[in-house]
């Protein structure tokens, strides 16, 4: 018998709202497929599934809160059948230890409906209003309900009182025991970036604007090749202990519109063409808004970039996101004086920041993985060719 | 092409991009960016929208010329090849 349980998704969510089952008692589950919508504080997310085997029961129903290891379904091992079933919930209730309440195999009466297109911040408005989302047609882009449309629906005309709540307790709590647990030390470093800018403008005049590439794509990929080098920086803290990542997992931090940030992960960044991740990193940023992530994408990340994009300021020393172990913080790129052979010249600079955890390294190494950042990007073409171990 | 449909086109893909922008308080002639929170995501998002409603190609070295509606209303019109009236 192998129990489904409610998987953490990082560090700032310790319960969830079941929203919705994707499975039915009887369905055959595959690894990576999709089994629940869970609500969090940050938005709702797509449960996947890391089991094989076939759904037996489902113990939790649509609106049930939960917290982070809650089993929240039954799946049957190879030659198991019901009775195992029978016999697991009977021992299950005797030794009381979960919350489940009945034996009998019940059938969850699925919301059948289809999952609207939701903004988080709409979608815990309504359930503060009691509006129904079935009732509410979305204004948004492809049919989006935005928080306008739910607060019409419920007649509400003034502004939500702290209806960022949940987001703000989540940042909060997480950044809290960051300050508490980890002992940062922060060091920056100005990149000249005129070789990476050039040779994006000469690879992005041949490319139609629906295929440009950002500098944060490569900023992206930079980071992620010089983390290949310096392990140290990319893993998690746990009891005690560091525990390097065997892949380079970087939490983008995403800032949603209605205020409030999410960071998922973009998975194996450092294999990743640049066209390959400019078309994830774009999604991700849809989804983020959108409200709609997968559960690995928030439990998965080894490391946290922050850019601050061309709108930004200069520099950025980060919160290091627990049990992460570093923060690499990116500034805007913009022109400053540059000294270059004994003359002052104005240059696109960037200034790159690391937050790091002491328990785990010293300022020496992270001075020598700022380095290798700003080495590896003054070889933008270098960056792009290297695909070694590229999985598509 | 209309100026009326030229505006109401851009408009469309900017709330495609930003959906809590409220398009009465946008001030015509004051840099965009500075009015609405766009992202460089965004902002290539809603170049992509540009070409994709108007057929317009934004070469990268136009992006500095794009700064308020009013200049991308012109500089869509004139790329467009039709008589604004």
């Amino acid at each position: 018998m192998i129990e489904f349980l409610l998987p953490s998704l990082g560090a700032d969510m310790d319960e969830g709202t079941l929203l919705e089952w994707k499975v039915r008692p009887g369905d055959i589950l595959s690894k990576g497929q999709i089994v629940a919508v869970v609500d969090t504080s940050k938005a709702a997310v797509d449960i996947e599934s890391w089991h094989e085997g076939e759904v037996a029961l489902l113990l939790v129903e649509p609106g049930q809160l939960m917290p982070v290891g809650t089993p929240m379904a039954l799946l049957l091992e190879p030659g198991e059948t019901a009775a195992d079933v029978a016999r697991y919930m009977r021992d299950t209730l005797r030794s009381a230890s979960t919350g489940v309440t009945s034996a009998e195999p019940k059938q969850v009466t699925s919301a059948v409906a289809e999952r609207r297109p939701v903004s988080p911040v709409a979608r815990r408005r309504a359930s503060e209003l009691g509006v129904d989302l079935q009732g509410v047609s979305g204004s948004g882009p492809n049919g989006v309900i935005t928080l306008q449309d739910v607060e019409r629906a419920g007649g509400a005309v003034a502004p939500p009182k702290g209806g960022q709540d949940g987001m703000r307790r989540a940042i909060a709590a997480a950044m809290s025991r960051s300050k508490r647990e980890i002992p940062h030390y922060y060091l920056a470093e100005p990149v000249p970036m005129t070789r990476a800018l050039d040779w994006l403008a000469q690879e992005n005049a041949a490319r139609p604007v629906t295929e440009r590439l950002l500098p944060a794509v490569l900023l992206l990929k930079a980071v992620a090749r010089a983390l290949r080098r310096y392990p140290e920086f990319n893993g998690t803290y746990v009891d005690g202990e560091f525990h390097p990542a065997p892949r380079v997992n970087p939490g983008v931090a995403i800032s949603l519109r209605q205020g409030g940030l999410v960071a998922p992960a973009l998975c194996d960044a450092d294999r990743k063409s640049l066209p390959a991740l400019m078309r994830e990193l774009g999604d991700l940023i849809k989804r983020a808004r959108a409200g709609s992530l997968r559960s690995s994408e928030l439990s998965e990340a080894t490391v946290t970039i922050t850019q601050l994009g061309d709108q930004g300021v200069e520099s950025v020393f980060g919160v290091i996101h627990p049990p992460q172990v570093a923060l690499i913080g990116l500034g805007r790129i913009a022109e400053r004086p540059w000294v270059e052979d004994g003359k002052v010249v104005a240059r696109p600079v960037m200034t790159a920041s690391l937050a790091a955890d002491h328990r785990v390294s010293d300022g020496h190494r992270g001075a020598l993985f700022l380095t290798e950042l700003r080495e590896l990007l003054q070889q933008p073409e270098a960056l792009d060719a290297d695909l070694s171990g590229e999985t598509q | 092409m209309n100026p009326l449909d030229v505006k109401a086109g851009i408009l469309s893909v900017l709330s495609s991009v930003a959906p809590e922008l409220e398009p009465e308080l946008l001030v015509q002639d004051r840099p965009l960016r500075r009015q609405i929170d766009l992202d460089s995501m965004d902002w290539l998002n809603f170049l992509v929208g540009l070409h994709q409603t108007f057929g317009v190609d934004i070469p990268e070295a136009d992006y500095g010329r794009l700064v308020t509606l009013d200049d991308i209303e012109r500089y869509l019109v004139a790329r467009s090849g039709r008589c604004a009236s």
